[in-house]
């Protein structure tokens, strides 16, 4: 399995984690002004790579905080995490 | 004894010969009326239905590796059609029937075991979600019974029934005609026969790329050149989304890996194929002898064909609670697939933005039952430029109307 570097708590077998699928993936601001198609869009599609995806993982096991990594979706290499960024 | 013979075969020993040759390898030519991308089951069968329902045989089946050498090759060979919704009963039961008939159709030994399969339940959320099941499949003409512990286990003797567990077995659902069959022959039997009527079918030969001009589909690019089409029909499950990228067009699906095993040959045990969801693997036992199981999804998306070992192990925790005997059985192989979910659990099937371009997928972990339904529709659907009504109801615009055909349960692989 994946050896996977919490950013806080270290390198973690992938077992201790969640997945949470896109990163960057915003609510929507004012979703009452979005159309059906908009909508649907922020629903149910997500992009879906062959090769390096950034992605949510959550260390739910360990200190349960939610990351960013970069990951090839082909050979699992790791290129990156990042802690989020408060805004 | 000396010279005495020993009268028992090996395991397999009983299977078909197959010829040397079942198929060309023929160059491809500079143009077809039809693409087919990617040469699985749904691709071949498709192949096989526009040929033999339409007379539409000027086909090229491209497939980027072995022919069915994706998920059909590595899927856990489970049939039924025993879902909730109206709309899956439609396609789902359409192929089932088909599967009846399909061995004399394409004169080809497919080892079609209609053995049941048992859906069990754990809980009494699970006992009232499989009772409606039940009625939903009878008022779709679906076989469909409730089975209590003692049924469950006159039908399978080896699933232990005892409520000293922590997920007892509150009863399961059970459809008769469900079953098993003999996938690469499956593959191999549409192949020739689709060979047979024109079609050609295309090995290593990745598309690459594809041609657009004015809205419409006009070719694909290829590891091996470009080729002019008509129509282009994707069928290319784990790869959908970098197909569909290539057309500018994206899908509500995410290619995660799904992993199989089988054990070692064994005396035959299992009489039919078992299924649960809270104590989560499914299992039946091939025709040779092998246990061929399966649970749910790596958590995570991957084009890898391979997934992590705590995957198998929990699904072996489920199945030795289940079935104490298979303690005694060996993991022989595992191996993973790369499945396009969606959000419903419910394929995509029909039309896309480009004209003359045409998707199926989105089958997720569930589309080697359906291969002889999709063929059959996705077949109209090329042929005739509209769905078969029998798979409109799995449109990508549901995604945006809100008409979604919700299968997560009846899917019975945890997503």
């Amino acid at each position: 399995m994946m050896l996977i570097p919490c950013p806080w708590c270290g390198p973690r077998d992938e077992s201790e984690f969640h997945y949470g699928a896109q990163a960057g993936v915003a609510y929507p601001a004012d979703p009452g002004a979005l159309s059906d198609a908009e909508w649907a869009r922020y629903l149910f599609f997500r992009d879906n790579p062959k090769g390096p995806f950034a992605e949510r993982w959550s260390h739910s096991v360990g200190c349960r905080r939610w990351f960013t990594m970069v990951r090839d979706t082909v050979t699992n290499e790791i290129h990156s995490v990042s802690r989020p960024v408060l805004t | 004894m000396a010279g005495a013979e020993l009268t028992e075969s090996a395991p397999g020993a009983d299977l078909p010969e197959h010829p040397d040759r079942l198929w060309r390898n023929p160059e491809p030519k500079s143009s077809y009326d039809v693409v087919i991308v990617g040469g699985g089951g749904h691709g071949l069968a498709t192949a096989y239905y526009l040929a033999k329902n339409h007379g539409i045989t000027n086909v090229a089946v491209l497939e980027r590796g072995w022919l069915a050498g994706g998920n059909m090759a590595r899927n856990t060979t489970i049939i039924r059609s025993n879902y909730l919704w109206d709309e899956s009963a439609g396609i789902y039961e359409h192929a089932l029937k088909l599967w009846e008939g399909l061995e004399e159709e394409l004169d080809y030994p497919i080892l079609f075991s209609q053995r049941g399969v048992l859906n069990l339940a754990h809980s009494l959320q699970d006992v009232r979600e499989s009772v409606r099941r039940v009625h939903a499949n009878r008022l779709n003409g679906v076989d469909a019974e409730w089975l209590d512990p003692q049924q469950v286990k006159e039908v399978c003797p080896i699933v232990n029934i005892s409520p000293d567990v922590r997920y007892p077995v509150l009863g399961a659902t059970y459809q008769p005609r469900a079953g098993i069959a003999k996938h690469d022959y499956v593959a191999w039997g549409y192949a020739r026969a689709a060979d047979a009527l024109g079609v050609d079918l295309i090995q290593h030969c990745e598309v690459i790329g594809l041609e657009v001009s004015g809205g419409r589909v006009t070719g694909v690019r290829t590891t091996r050149g470009t080729i002019g089409a008509g129509r282009v029909a994707l069928a290319a499950a784990g790869h959908s989304s970098v197909v569909a990228g290539m057309a500018g067009f994206d899908l509500p699906v995410q290619s995660h890996p799904l992993q199989a095993l089988v054990s070692e040959l064994l005396e035959p045990v299992h009489p039919t194929v078992v299924m649960s969801n809270a104590v989560h693997v499914y299992v039946s036992q091939a025709h040779k002898g092998e246990l061929v199981m399966g649970a749910g999804i790596d958590s995570y998306n991957g084009y890898g064909q391979r997934g992590a070992f705590h995957i198998i192990e929990r699904q072996m925790s489920a199945a030795l609670e289940l079935f104490p005997v298979f303690a005694r059985a060996h993991v022989l192989r595992t191996w993973g697939g790369i499945v396009d979910v969606t959000p419903d659990a419910s394929p995509i099937v029909g039309l896309t933005p480009v004209d003359g371009l045409y998707v199926n997928c989105g089958w997720g972990t569930g589309g080697f039952k359906a291969t002889p339904g999709v063929g059959w529709c996705y077949a109209h659907t090329v042929a005739h430029d509209e769905p078969h009504p029998l798979n409109a109801p799995f449109s990508l615009d549901r995604f945006t109307t809100g008409a979604l055909v919700d299968e997560h349960g009846a899917a019975a692989v945890a997503h």
